[in-house]
């Protein structure tokens, strides 16, 4: 945001509008270029995942749309959408249905300020970073739950029933989880901890130390459930539920659902890799490529591998049940983190 | 507690090797027919729309005879006395003029029955399969071309896509 407020700068007489104008417009800037670059990353995101699921399954996904292997398929898809009609079923809750997705993805939006995406592209370092992730992230079970309460149709509350349980219960071990980083760190803000992965690939919290190392793959779980991806969509289970808590959506209404559901991947992914994965910091630092490749393009890079393997994941693995869905994370994960925060906190002291 | 740790374990390779899996496939050869710019090459005996070539006909009506669902319709008149005989290219004369040639595609059951009797081997299965139109009377093929000169046809037959 600072570079931002430099820029900003330049506009002739700058200095002599209103306080609140030059107070305000940095985080407008900043709040739509991250909105515009969010938007174009999904379009390629939901393409790519069409990709790699029909290659997956020796099929190959779009292919005509704009020419070359159907790039245009999902601009296409998102203007049909945006011109569709926008159905209210007729006995659901107008005004909480209509606000749902928008809450949704606004969970999914202010995330995206304290992500740091290069040395000083972040919109706000907060020193609480990571407790805002965790908090903001909670927001999206709000939207859940008032689109499936509002939708007035058994399918969507189901869905947005287990989607809340789920949601809830997950976040238990992945806060734990990153809590084995903050030990490492010793800052909750999110620039903090990238800068202490300053320095190459072995100074990854993910290779710091085996707790860390078998934390992120505990985050990387809780996150795959948080953001209701197989295996563990049964909140969106196709075949039970028709969609999950956005059967009843239609529409503007319902791109915005899936625009949240995939910026909620990117931020996951996002979060993993700044916590673990030394966030926009180089990789290989002493190479000639390491100096090239800039910090917001090495972070890309990263996240992009991320989403890769949620993707992957979803074409190995079948659902889990709900019963499977809560053994999992309140009998393996949650004792899991307990001990690698534990293990993490003694490492720290007595082991410099 | 074993049962538990084994239980985890098992989860892990058992995902590994899914996963491992699925990396294969990514990059085998994609099944996929991409179909109105690739098509299967029909096989040998394919039955598909049914074409009579009307030069040979000889409107003996065995076809229409065999056809269980009574597609094919063919009205005939004997040729005058007088004029220049005509022969099928096998060399069978032609004696009656066919002024009506219909199969009506959409009662056709592919059977192929109708092919079989027909002395003159005119009426056959083609491997054409895609002509879907947007009215069902199209699908009524009109194969003859000579119009009736002593008999009056109970058609008003017009001569369209042989």
């Amino acid at each position: 945001m600072e570079s931002i407020a430099q820029l900003l700068q330049l506009i002739p007489k700058y200095d002599v509008l209103p306080a609140l104008v030059r107070a305000s417009l940095p985080m407008l800037v900043s709040a739509i270029v991250i909105f515009a670059l969010l938007s174009l990353v999904v379009l390629f995101l939901v393409w790519l995942e069409r990709k790699v699921s029909a290659h997956m399954q020796d099929r190959l996904g779009p292919m005509y749309v704009g020419g070359w292997h159907g790039w245009a398929q999902t601009i296409a898809d998102a203007i049909k959408l945006l011109l569709k009609e926008d159905i209210v079923p007729e006995l659901a809750d107008r005004v909480l249905f209509k606000m749902a997705p928008f809450i949704v993805f606004l969970g999914a939006f202010a995330a995206f300020v304290v992500i740091p995406f290069g040395a000083s592209s972040i919109v706000s370092d907060l020193n609480i970073g990571v407790l805002y992730i965790l908090a903001i992230g909670s927001l999206a079970v709000v939207g859940i739950m008032m689109a499936g309460w509002a939708s007035n149709s058994k399918y969507s509350l189901y869905g947005g029933m287990r989607s809340v349980a789920q949601i809830v219960s997950y976040e238990i071990p992945a806060a734990i989880a990153i809590m084995t980083v903050v030990i490492l760190a010793g800052s909750l803000s999110m620039q903090d901890i990238v800068n202490a992965q300053k320095g190459g690939i072995q100074r990854w919290f993910l290779f710091r130390n085996p707790f860390t190392f078998l934390a992120f793959f505990v985050y990387f779980i809780a996150s795959l459930a948080e953001v209701n991806r197989t295996p563990f969509d049964i909140p969106e289970a196709e075949s039970e539920l028709v969609a999950g808590y956005h059967t009843e959506y239609s529409g503007m209404r319902f791109a915005f659902f899936f625009l949240a559901e995939y910026a909620n991947m990117i931020v996951v992914a996002g979060v993993a890799t700044t916590l673990f994965l030394g966030g926009w910091t180089q990789v290989l630092p002493g190479t000639v490529a390491g100096q090239l490749v800039p910090g917001p393009i090495m972070f890309f890079l990263k996240v992009m591998a991320l989403i890769f393997v949620q993707m992957w994941l979803r074409w190995s693995l079948p659902r889990l049940r709900v019963d499977q869905l809560m053994y999992l994370c309140w009998k393996v994960l949650l004792p899991a983190s307990f001990i690698l925060v534990a293990g993490a906190g003694w490492l720290a002291v007595y082991w410099k | 507690m074993r049962a538990y740790f084994r239980n985890i374990g098992l989860g892990i390779v058992t995902i590994a090797r899914s996963m491992w899996v699925a990396w294969l496939h990514l990059f085998t050869r994609s099944v996929t027919l991409q179909y109105p710019t690739e098509r299967w090459d029909m096989p040998e005996r394919t039955r598909a729309r049914l074409f009579n070539k009307i030069e040979d006909c000889i409107g003996c009506g065995q076809c229409a005879r065999a056809c269980p669902t009574d597609c094919i319709t063919i009205e005939t008149e004997k040729r005058g006395k007088d004029e220049p005989a005509v022969f099928a290219s096998d060399g069978t004369p032609i004696k009656l003029r066919t002024y009506v040639f219909d199969i009506d595609m959409t009662l056709c059951c592919y059977c192929s029955l109708c092919v079989f009797p027909c002395p003159t081997h005119c009426l056959m299965m083609t491997k054409e399969y895609e002509y879907s139109v947007y009215d069902k009377k199209d699908h009524v093929y009109h194969f003859a071309v000579d119009k009736p000169m002593y008999a009056k046809s109970s058609k008003e037959h017009t001569v369209d896509n042989a």
